[in-house]
C-alpha cells in the first residue's frame, strides 16, 4: 500500500484486493466483540454472543457493498440534480465531458446544500457510481476547475476507489453503532453481575472494555491507511483526462482557503472527500505519525505537483 | 505443459514420440496466442468504431445548436455580419465533409470561426446579458469540450489498435487478416494542440 501504484488496472485490483481485506477485518473484530460478549456477559457454554457477531459481520459487510452507497448520500444530505438550474445544468455537461474523456458511463449526480466547497464520488463500480458537490463548490469555481475536480472524481469511479471507500464508510457507521451498544450491554451486564457470587476475571474485562474503545480508532486508522496515495493517483488521472493539470491546482487553492469545514459531511465519510472536511491540521503534514492517521495528503505537495505536471 | 513434462519422462523409451507430442503441444499454443491476438485486435479494432461514432454525435449536436445561436445573437450584433456569415459558412462546409483528415479540417475552420465570433461577442453587454445566449454558449462550449476529450479518447484507442498492428508479433496476426491502420484525428493548428478544451462561456 506504499508508493504510486503502476498503472490503473494494478490499482483496480489491489482495491477489489483490499475491499475483501477490509470486510474480512471488520467480521473479525465484530465476532471478538460477540465472543467478548459470551465470556463475560452471557458466561454460557453455548457461544450465542459469537455465533450472532460472525452473521451481524457478514451480513452488514454484504449490505455495505450494496447499501453503503445510499448511507453515504443520504448522511451528507445529498439533492439529486434540478433539470433548468443553469449551474447544475453546467454540472451536469462538465460531468459528461469527463465521462466521454474516461470512456465511462456518466455518474449521477448530486449537490449538498453547504456553503463550504468539497465533492466526493461513491458508488458500487462505474455503471453504478456517484458524484455529490457542495453548493459552494459550485459557486467559488470557474468552469475548468469545477472539470478538474470532476475529473478527479471520475479517476476515483475508474479505480474502483469507490467500491473501497465507500464500503470502509458505511463499516466504520457499523462499528461505531456496535461500540455504543457493546457499551450499554457491558453497562448493564455488569449491574448484574455484581449481585453474584463470582465476579468476571477482570483482565477479561479489561480487555474486552480496552477493545470496545479501540473498535473505532482501529477502524478509523484502517480507512485513513487506504486513502492518501489514491488522491494523488486520482491527481495525475485527472490531469490526464483533462490534459489541464493547471486547473485542479487552482481548484483545490480555493478549497484550501475555505478554512470552514464542511459540516453536511460526517466524519465517517471524510475520507471520499476530494478535501478533507475537517480542515484538521494532521492532513497538512507528512511523515510516520501523519501518514497513519490523517485521510488526505498535504494540498500544498498535491498543488505543487500538478503544477509541475504544467510546466511539462 | 503437464503433457511435455510427462513426455521428457519416457524420453529414453519413446524417442520419436517425444518429438512429435513436443511439436504437437508448440502447435497447440501457437494457435492458442493466434487466437487470443486476432481476439485482441477485433475488440479493439470495434472499441476504435465506437470511439469514431462517439465523436459524430457530439459533432452533430454541435452543427446543430449552432444555426440557433446565431439566430439569437444576430438582433444584436447586427454589424457583424461577416463573422455571422463565416461562422454559417464554415459550420455548412463541416456538415458535409468526408473522412477522418477533411473532418478534422473542416471542424478546426469552424473551431476557428467560432472563437471569434464569441471573441466579438465580448463587446456588446447587452448580449452577455441575456440569459438565452448565456445558456446556449454553456451548452456550446460544453459541446466543443465534447468533442475535444472524444477525439483524445479516440485517438488513444486508435493509437493503441496501431501499435498492436506494427508491433512483433501482432504484426504478424494483423498482416494475415489484414487488419488496417486507424486514422488519428489529427490538430494542425499548434495552439489547439497545446490546450484541446476551449472555453467559450463569458468570463466571470
Amino acid at each position: 500500500m506504499t508508493g504510486l501504484p503502476r498503472n490503473l488496472y494494478e490499482q483496480q485490483r489491489i482495491n477489489r484486493r483490499t475491499t475483501v481485506l477490509v470486510m474480512i477485518l471488520f467480521t473479525l473484530l465484530v465476532a471478538l466483540l460477540g465472543y467478548g460478549f459470551d465470556l463475560i456477559i452471557l458466561d454460557s457454554v453455548i457461544p450465542v454472543g459469537t455465533v450472532a457477531a460472525v452473521g451481524l459481520g457478514i451480513g452488514t459487510s454484504f449490505w455495505s457493498l450494496s447499501g453503503g452507497t445510499r448511507a453515504v448520500l443520504v448522511s451528507s444530505g445529498a439533492q439529486p440534480i434540478i433539470a433548468g438550474n443553469p449551474a447544475h445544468q453546467q454540472l451536469r455537461n462538465v460531468t459528461e465531458e469527463m465521462a466521454i474523456a474516461s470512456g465511462l458511463p456518466v455518474p449521477q449526480l448530486h449537490v449538498i446544500p453547504d456553503p463550504d466547497p468539497n465533492a466526493f464520488a461513491t458508488g458500487q463500480d462505474p455503471g453504478h457510481s456517484h458524484i455529490a458537490v457542495t453548493q459552494g463548490l459550485l459557486e467559488r469555481l470557474n468552469r475548468e476547475e469545477l472539470q478538474g475536480v470532476i475529473a478527479h472524481e471520475m479517476a476515483h469511479i475508474r479505480n474502483y476507489d469507490i467500491r473501497l471507500m465507500t464500503v470502509v464508510a458505511a463499516l466504520i457507521g457499523a462499528v461505531l453503532l456496535i461500540s455504543e451498544l457493546g457499551a450499554r450491554s457491558l453497562y448493564l451486564g455488569g449491574a448484574r453481575r455484581r449481585s453474584s457470587k463470582e465476579g468476571a476475571s477482570p483482565l477479561l474485562l479489561v480487555g474486552w472494555i480496552v477493545g470496545l474503545i479501540l473498535a473505532p480508532f482501529v477502524s478509523r486508522i484502517l480507512a485513513m491507511a487506504v486513502s492518501r496515495q489514491r488522491e494523488y493517483l486520482a491527481d495525475a488521472s485527472a490531469a490526464e483526462l483533462t490534459r489541464n493539470p493547471g486547473a485542479l491546482a487552482s481548484a483545490l487553492e480555493k478549497i484550501d482557503a475555505a478554512v470552514e469545514p464542511t459540516r453536511s459531511i460526517k466524519k465517517g465519510s471524510a475520507h471520499l472527500c476530494i478535501a478533507d472536511p475537517l480542515a484538521r491540521p494532521i492532513n497538512a503534514r507528512e511523515g510516520l505519525f501523519a501518514n497513519l492517521l490523517a485521510t488526505h495528503p498535504p494540498v500544498l505537495k498535491r498543488i505543487a505537483l500538478l503544477k509541475a505536471m504544467a510546466y511539462q | 505443459m503437464g503433457r511435455i513434462f510427462l513426455i521428457i519422462i519416457h524420453h529414453q523409451y519413446e524417442d520419436d514420440m517425444t518429438i512429435f507430442w513436443i511439436f504437437v503441444g508448440l502447435v497447440v499454443l501457437a494457435v492458442f496466442w493466434a487466437v487470443a491476438q486476432y481476439n485482441r485486435l477485433i475488440a479493439l479494432r470495434n472499441q476504435v468504431e465506437n470511439g469514431w461514432k462517439q465523436i459524430d454525435i457530439q459533432l452533430k449536436r454541435r452543427h446543430d445548436l449552432i444555426p440557433n445561436l446565431v439566430n439569437t445573437v444576430k438582433g444584436y450584433m447586427e454589424f457583424e455580419q461577416d463573422t455571422l456569415e463565416k461562422v454559417i459558412k464554415a459550420r455548412n462546409a463541416a456538415v458535409s465533409a468526408t473522412g477522418v483528415a477533411d473532418s478534422a479540417e473542416k471542424e478546426n475552420v469552424l473551431t476557428g470561426a467560432l472563437s471569434r465570433l464569441f471573441a466579438l461577442s465580448e463587446n456588446y453587454p447587452n448580449l452577455k446579458a441575456n440569459e438565452n445566449v448565456r445558456q446556449l454558449q454553456e451548452e456550446l462550449s460544453s459541446t466543443e469540450n465534447k468533442v475535444g476529450f472524444a477525439r483524445q479518447f479516440y485517438n488513444d484507442l486508435a493509437t493503441r489498435f496501431n501499435i498492436i498492428q506494427q508491433q512483433f508479433p501482432g504484426n504478424i496476426i494483423a498482416g494475415l487478416f489484414r487488419f488496417t491502420q486507424a486514422e488519428l484525428f489529427e490538430i494542425k493548428e499548434a495552439a489547439e494542440r497545446s490546450v484541446p478544451t476551449v472555453d467559450l462561456s463569458l468570463k466571470k
